[in-house]
């Protein structure tokens, strides 16, 4: 609810400038908000690959792929020099994920902005995820900017809006806007090294090989403890008969702890290495 | 200890129901309910048939908390008694359903217990509904349970406001004992939660066992917390929420909201305090489903009732 609340208050407010900025706030998914679901048909935030952007629209065409169409052609396309410089979208997770910024590759101007996010708002945790996919094969929003990130904040229940989450969101979004307007007006932002996760894999509940039901709760240990080192014989599910289930992996961070939309598509976790990006310092060309 | 003539007869316990899924997303009971039909051996108890149901397969199935309506407030005498049909919405065909299968509602032939299993998004943790301050048996019933997971908590909720009070599916059996547990995000199950519930149900059954043994409960006090108002969003002319819950009452449930403390924050940063006359202990605080129905919070008053002891019939 952050984003779905901040986007249509800014557009109350016929927010559309921030500066030199100019701003475009768009709800993107409107009837999956009217009915309060994640979607009505098909994830939208799947549907922005090279492949599914071009795809013939039919009858048959789920809503979501329509809508990213329609989305690539007003805020994008994708890859060209007519798409937006900057796009942000902004999600929620019921996991206990403080803030996180996830974003494609190790683009520069990403890297830039979550550090300064970071370095401003050090009571909260704020961390980043990269995605090491091409861009032909990014599948979400903001792929369809020229750079683009998702903010991802939570704990927060689907359907809920909380005024403490809420407030990190727009903290979060201010930053941004004032990184981006420092250095339109010719700072220089100087290298630097930040830790970011990369994605290893995803680890699913057990289930019943009959009913494909799960048997398992994410153990109370696991449970909010994302970003926490995972290690082997660490307990991660709890079953119904009180049996623990123990990691039986490499050391890595877990992340998604118990993510109300992953258990549709069989994830319980999710598993990130934890690296240190060194980059470069970054200013705007001449 | 206590004098024959003070000690209210209660007829046994021989039925009782536990019934999960009566909001389709709220993942404890959905979780219980599915594991006791197929092994219900947890919650055998002597001399009494505990039959677990899911009352909202479809709404289950989808994840969500109803289809066509809410399902526990659809058990109205109006619906109840409404003739048949397809062209009724899904969830009053099923209050019909289990109005026919465990009641009827008001009748003697009725199941003696039902517990209605919930989660909610407010940080309420084990929270015991009471529908009626004169039902001895689940005051009794109620005590028991406080003392038996003591020192975790588990408060009692009294809904018995004219208007604010509405037609449960528990509402069906003579005694009905609603179970709402949180903080859990809708769609999501959370093994401390799930845990706590079924403990509560241990101990609820116990009582019942112990009852149809011809257990002598002596008189008891239970402070309850009585449903007072309902607190709504502040809104806009066309219906739009224009503020949020105050990060200082969020998660705040039962604990005491003075005149004066703050309430909601608007989008802008500004605060709006809370005008009341007097002290009131809020809960079902930023509730997802309440959003639609026009409620941020309820207040309630603390009260401490008596039961008179209790043995069966």
């Amino acid at each position: 609810m952050s984003g779905v609340y901040l986007v249509r208050e800014w557009q109350k407010q016929k927010v559309d400038e921030s500066g030199a900025l100019s701003i475009t706030t768009v709800l993107s998914n409107p009837p999956a908000v009217n009915v309060c679901r994640r979607y009505t048909q098909t994830d939208l935030n799947r549907c922005f690959t090279n492949a599914l952007l071009s795809s013939p629209i039919t009858d048959t065409t789920p809503y979501e792929m329509r809508r990213a169409q329609e989305l690539n052609a007003q805020l994008g396309p994708k890859g060209s020099e007519k798409a937006m410089d900057l796009l942000i979208d902004i999600h929620n997770t019921t996991a206990n994920m403080g803030l996180c910024l996830i974003f494609y590759s190790s683009d520069l101007m990403m890297l830039h902005i979550y550090k300064y996010i970071q370095s401003k708002m050090p009571s909260v945790p704020v961390r980043a995820i990269i995605m090491d996919i091409p861009l032909s094969e990014a599948f979400s929003l903001e792929s369809v900017g020229k750079h683009g990130f998702a903010i991802e904040v939570g704990p927060q229940p689907n359907g809920v809006l909380r005024a403490d989450i809420f407030n990190l969101v727009k903290k979060s979004l201010d930053l941004a806007f004032e990184w981006i307007q420092e250095f339109n007006s010719g700072c220089t932002f100087k290298a630097g090294e930040v830790e970011a996760f990369t994605f290893v894999k995803s680890v699913d509940y057990p289930r019943d090989p009959a009913t494909g039901e799960i048997t398992a709760a994410i153990h109370p240990q696991l449970q909010d403890a994302d970003f926490k080192l995972l290690r082997r014989g660490d307990p991660i599910f709890l079953s119904f008969s009180g049996e623990t289930v123990k990691y039986d992996g490499e050391d890595n961070y877990p992340y998604f702890v118990n993510e109300c939309a992953y258990y549709e598509s069989k994830t319980a976790f999710k598993l990130a290495e934890k690296t240190t990006m060194t980059f470069p310092s970054i200013s705007v060309k001449n | 200890m206590s004098s024959y003539s003070n000690t209210a007869r209660v007829n046994e316990a021989r039925r009782v129901a536990i019934f999960g899924g009566t909001h389709g997303n709220e993942m404890s009971g959905v979780t219980l309910v599915n594991l006791w039909m197929k092994n219900g051996i947890e919650i055998q108890r002597k001399g009494v048939e505990v039959k677990p149901f899911i009352t909202n397969p479809k709404a289950v199935e989808k994840c969500t908390r109803y289809v066509d309506t809410d399902l526990n407030r659809a058990f109205t005498p109006e619906n109840l008694s409404a003739p048949t049909g397809d062209d009724l919405p899904y969830e009053v065909q099923r209050a019909q359903e289990i109005n026919r299968m465990f009641g009827p509602k008001g009748s003697p032939e009725a199941y003696d217990v039902i517990f209605d299993l919930h989660n909610t998004t407010s940080n309420m943790g084990c929270t015991l509904i009471l529908e009626s301050s004169k039902d001895y048996f689940n005051l009794q019933m109620m005590n028991y349970i406080k003392k038996a997971i003591a020192p975790a908590s588990c408060l009692v909720l009294l809904n018995e406001h004219p208007l604010l009070k509405y037609s449960t599916s528990r509402s069906v059996a003579k005694h009905p004992v609603g179970l709402e547990v949180g903080p859990q995000p809708q769609g999501v199950l959370r093994s401390n939660i799930f845990e706590a519930m079924r403990v509560i149900l241990k101990h609820a059954l116990d009582f019942i066992e112990m009852f149809n043994e011809g257990v002598e409960f002596p008189p008891c006090s239970v402070e309850v917390f009585r449903v007072s108002e309902r607190i709504d969003y502040p809104r806009d002319a066309n219906g739009n929420i224009i503020a949020m819950v105050h990060p200082n009452l969020q998660d705040c449930d039962w604990e005491p909201l003075n005149p004066g403390d703050p309430m909601f924050q608007m989008f802008d940063g500004k605060t709006i305090h809370y005008q009341g006359s007097g002290t009131v202990y809020p809960t079902f605080i930023n509730e997802a489903a309440y959003y639609e129905k026009q409620q941020a919070f309820v207040t309630t008053r603390r009260e401490t009732l008596v039961a008179s002891s209790i043995r069966k019939a």
